[in-house]
């Protein structure tokens, strides 16, 4: 029975006449690394802000480590380490300074706040720019300070709010490293847009759209979702007279051509790509690629947030 | 206490790490300077007193504290940082509280840079120099209150220019309450209770007093009511923006 830590009900929250989250419940464990999907707008942020106690929920509240976020805002907070969209932090300070100024509101004092900033720097690969004022950095510097002033106090609750936005490739496999690192303790909730990201850290998914959670699933639950789930692709020559005899197949569904790529889709009987590679080898199809699809990701998210739209 | 206080250094470090400290010191010691010498006749009168030098600091304050104060919560807002600086563990009222007092204190340090008059008023004459502390402390004090004004106004907005304009028109309506400009609107229909009340908000009325050197409780009590006045209503402005 794992610990509850974070438990948001019936979160809402109005502007005006538009609702940007409506009524979201959901509970988080620790060890849970849950990441956020959902189109621009969907009110992933829009969370992200109440659970932190920026913003004041219009109707519902959030319980993190046994704290209401409304009623016992400081004692919520201190659990918490957050990285706001755009990782935002005072540009005329030094690396260093603005996380010493950080240790010593979340309560460091005397030479533990240089501790603090110290090991914070280490661990994000600070270390080459640590006196370098904060305006003059690179973006994947400041995206890293962003998350050193998150993780400085060792929260047992991360809130990271698109972590990787703007990152290269190599920075990118760094944070989505130390993510994976800092997981078997803690409650990691991450917001993204990129798919990649949930399958390479998280191990739960929610999927909002209008406000409204729409899936709640493991990722490799997400990708099962999709109609490619165990469909084989194929690249062959001659696909068309190909695509004519797969298609006789009890096994096969469907047989789709798309920009010289055919892909069979399964119907309700097993082994598939068996009887695919068994008729490969009979036919002497000349195969160029041939793969089993463990699901498109990109096309579960789009279908379940169009879907709702045009509901 | 100790997140107030870290909050009001965070914020003077920010001050002196970039020019907004610097020219503002020098534009306010500059133009001290002329309003004393040229339009305050201070070497013609030939009386040793500072009241040249501070008779213009209320229409000095109402253009440069301003200018101070428009960045305090308006830039927090347009950078982005508010949403860090208020996801921090400390209270909306320790982080209005920190901000006001680091640019109060570095007002302080503006007011203390114009020393050097005061020493040319010693060896010119034989000034009355505890008229001229209870100058500098109303003076302060007066500097205070405009601050509290901009630092609320500043919350308003996340434009800069706005809260700047906002702040002046406000601080130029307390400055004048007890002149006839303002009176004039309210005489003939409001009770004169209220224009009393209203005759009494004038920070010039208050601070005459002080820059004579007469230290009367009442214009600590004023001020101090002004500037608790103000960062109230600046807390309240943070929390409905967050209920916003």
């Amino acid at each position: 029975m794992t610990e509850l830590h974070i438990q948001a009900k019936a979160l809402s929250k109005h502007y005006g006449n538009l609702i940007a989250v409506d009524e979201l419940s959901f509970e988080v464990h620790s060890g849970e690394v849950l990441g956020f999907l959902g189109p621009n707008g969907a009110g992933k942020s829009t969370t992200m802000k109440m659970l932190t106690g920026f913003l004041a929920p219009t109707s519902g509240t959030a319980i993190v480590k046994g704290h209401d976020v409304q009623q016992d805002s400081l004692a919520a907070r201190k659990c918490i380490g957050y990285l706001p969209e755009g990782a935002p932090s005072y540009g005329e300070m030094t690396v260093r300074q603005f996380l010493e100024f950080v240790a010593r509101v979340r309560g460091f004092a005397g030479r533990q706040v240089q501790k603090a900033a110290g090991d914070a720097i280490e661990r994000l690969n600070l270390s080459t720019v640590p006196e370098q004022v904060v305006e003059t950095l690179s973006k994947g510097f400041k995206r890293r300070l962003g998350l050193a002033q998150a993780i400085i106090h060792d929260p047992e609750v991360l809130i990271l709010d698109e972590p990787t936005d703007g990152l290269d490739p190599n920075q990118k496999h760094e944070v989505r490293q130390l993510i994976r690192e800092m997981s078997s303790e803690k409650i990691i909730i991450i917001s993204t847009h990129l798919l990649e990201e949930v399958q390479a850290v998280c191990n739960r998914a929610m999927i909002i759209s209008d406000g409204r959670l729409v899936v709640d699933d493991t990722p490799a639950g997400l990708t099962a979702r999709s109609r490619y789930h165990n469909a084989v692709s194929m690249v062959v020559e001659d696909s068309t007279r190909v695509a004519s005899v797969l298609s006789e197949l009890p096994e096969a569904a469907k047989v789709e051509l798309s920009e010289g790529e055919l892909t069979v889709f399964p119907s309700d009987q097993p082994g598939l790509f068996e009887v695919v590679s068994k008729a490969v080898r009979d036919h002497g199809w000349k195969v160029h690629e041939l793969k089993l699809e463990a699901g498109r990701l990109d096309e579960v998210f789009r279908q379940v947030t169009q879907g709702e739209v045009q509901q | 206490m100790n997140a107030i206080l870290t909050v009001m250094r965070r914020e003077l470090v920010g001050y002196f790490a970039t020019p907004v400290a610097w020219v503002f010191i020098v534009i306010f010691l500059v133009m001290a300077g002329v309003f004393t010498f040229y339009m305050g006749s201070y070497y013609e009168r030939g009386i040793a007193d500072l009241s040249p030098f501070f008779q213009f600091h209320p229409w000095l304050y109402l253009f440069l504290v301003p200018a101070i104060s428009m960045r305090l919560w308006a830039e927090e807002r347009r950078s982005g940082t508010i949403e860090l600086l208020l996801t921090l563990p400390i209270t909306v009222n320790q982080a209005v509280m920190g901000k006001f007092l680091a640019a109060w204190l570095f007002l302080g340090i503006a007011l203390a840079l114009t020393f050097p008059v005061w020493i040319t008023v010693n060896y010119l004459g034989a000034p009355d120099n505890g008229a001229i502390t209870a100058a500098y402390i109303g003076s302060w004090l007066m500097a205070g209150g405009f601050l509290a004004i901009g630092s609320c106004l500043s919350a308003v907005t996340r434009n800069q220019v706005v809260a700047f304009i906002l702040s002046v028109v406000v601080c130029f309506g307390f400055l004048l309450s007890g002149l006839p400009m303002v009176m004039n609107l309210f005489s003939g229909w409001a009770p004169q209770a209220m224009l009393d009340v209203i005759a009494d908000f004038s920070f010039l009325v208050h601070f005459s007093t002080l820059s004579k050197g007469v230290l009367d409780l009442r214009d600590f009590v004023y001020f101090g009511l002004v500037m608790a006045f103000w960062l109230f209503a600046n807390s309240i402005v943070l929390e409905l923006k967050k209920a916003n």
